[in-house]
């Protein structure tokens, strides 16, 4: 369902990513992992447009992803994001967060869109927080209405950029949680993350980028159980015993 | 006594001059705000030509003096066609030269809004005016009262530079009772008490607006 091929992008003099070739299919879950400045954010931000490339490719279901043409908001309402940061829109309660797109960018009535978005929140477990603002919620309980408000686009997928790094250890398996119930209904994620159980658990695939390139992929527990490169084995070996 | 005396006398006509002040300070804000944002809208939109065109109107509204903004719209204007009453010309001067600090004010209150927000509402698949409408500026309006509020105040002052163009409120209105009548102490002490009367809630109504601001922060 999502292409890349050969994909580049550069920041100024340096090449963040030297051509990715990757696919993705319906239903599968893909944990991009690797080294901080590895350029795995920069393919998520590719895959919607948050940012233009420079060479290759990205197509979603056969559409070209280019930042600059009209095609690129139908495309964005199939492919929502969740980010480190939650950017929740401080301004608003969560269920009026959750609404916010159904209602004012895919033109869903609100008699339709409300009891979705409560149906929504329940789903992430909080249901009694329909009328807080982002303001009077933990890290872990904004990240999860983050993820309502993506699913209440009814995304074909949905890109994870490092939804667990801004929160205090103890919420990080809340929001795991919420991210694994997804994965079993069958929802094409694809996920950067330092979060290698949830990884091995989770994923169907795990690519380990490395300066911008693919250096290893393939099935999740062989990846990070058997690696074969001598990077992704350093890289494995310090996120999991930092000391 | 005498003061009281002369009070009485004089503040009838100073409260004319008071109204059309207020009138000109009303007139002028709604139009500097409406062309600010229009301004700071293009400086902060996509296309490169309407950001330059902008900082080109700020800056060239913002290198001249009012007075002279002023002038040249009541006395040069009518020489290309366009005659305005002094009240107008105040008015349109006025909020043209105030745009420009309007726009540099919402566009600082637009810049400050987070990045991540902007994400958000892209990744939700928003129209630049969506987003701009729904997201944006219901945040920057929050940072943006409080030095508006200061523009206020210095708004209902610099109104008395409308004098220069022979619109008679309470500068110059106070001005011509005074030169007539010699009473320079009673009268311009009643233009300064009136428009202290008027600055002081503004004041005290922008201080509550940055305190409410400070707190909204934490």
């Amino acid at each position: 369902m999502i292409e890349l091929v050969e994909l580049r992008k550069s920041f100024g003099s340096v090449e963040v990513l030297q051509g990715i070739t990757a696919h993705i299919g319906r239903g599968e879950v893909v944990c991009i992992i690797g080294p901080s400045g590895s350029g795995k954010s920069t393919i998520l931000r590719c895959i919607n447009g948050l940012e233009d490339y420079d060479g290759g490719s990205v197509t979603i279901d056969g559409t070209r992803v280019d930042r600059s043409s009209p095609a690129i908001k139908s495309i964005r309402t199939q492919i929502a994001m969740v980010f480190q940061r939650f950017n929740l829109f401080p301004h608003r309660t969560a269920l009026e967060n959750v609404i916010e797109g159904p209602i004012y960018v895919k033109g869903t009535k609100r008699e339709e869109a409300v009891p979705r978005a409560i149906e929504l929140l329940s789903r992430v477990g909080l249901s009694g927080k329909a009328n807080a603002y982002p303001a009077e919620l933990s890290g872990g309980q904004m990240q999860r209405v983050a993820i309502a408000r993506a699913l209440a686009m009814q995304p074909k997928a949905i890109l994870f950029d490092e939804p667990t790094s801004s929160l205090d250890p103890e919420l990080v398996g809340e929001v795991l949680s919420v991210m694994r119930a997804l994965a079993e209904d069958g929802m094409t994620m694809v996920v950067v993350t330092h979060e290698i159980r949830f990884a091995r658990e989770v994923a169907d695939r795990v690519l380990f980028l490395d300066h911008g390139r693919i250096l290893e992929e393939g099935p999740a527990r062989q990846v990070l159980t058997t690696p074969q490169h001598v990077r992704t084995q350093e890289f494995l070996r310090r996120v999991l015993s930092p000391i | 006594m005498k003061f009281l005396a002369d009070a009485r006398e004089f503040l009838p006509i100073l409260l004319h001059g008071l109204w059309l002040t207020i009138v000109i300070t009303f007139g002028s804000l709604a139009l500097s705000t409406l062309l600010g944002l229009v301004w700071a809208l293009m400086r902060v939109s996509r296309l490169r030509a309407l950001q330059r065109l902008a900082k080109v109107i700020v800056n060239t509204i913002r290198g001249i003096p009012i007075i002279v903004q002023l002038f040249y719209i009541y006395f040069v204007m009518p020489e290309l066609g366009l005659t305005l009453t002094a009240l107008q010309a105040a008015i349109i001067g006025l909020g043209i030269a105030y745009s420009a600090y309007q726009a540099e004010n919402f566009r600082a209150g637009i810049e400050a809004i987070d990045k991540g927000q902007i994400e958000a509402s892209e990744s939700l698949g928003m129209s630049w005016s969506l987003m701009m409408r729904r997201v944006v500026m219901p945040q920057a309006i929050k940072i943006i009262l409080p030095p508006y509020g200061n523009t206020m105040i210095m708004m209902l002052k610099d109104s008395s530079q409308a004098s220069t163009i022979t619109v008679a409120e309470l500068t110059l209105q106070g001005q011509l009772i005074a030169s007539s009548t010699f009473k320079y102490t009673s009268v311009l002490t009643m233009v300064a008490v009136l428009y202290l009367v008027m600055s002081i809630p503004l004041i005290l109504f922008v201080g509550w607006l940055e305190r409410r601001m400070q707190q909204a922060r934490r």
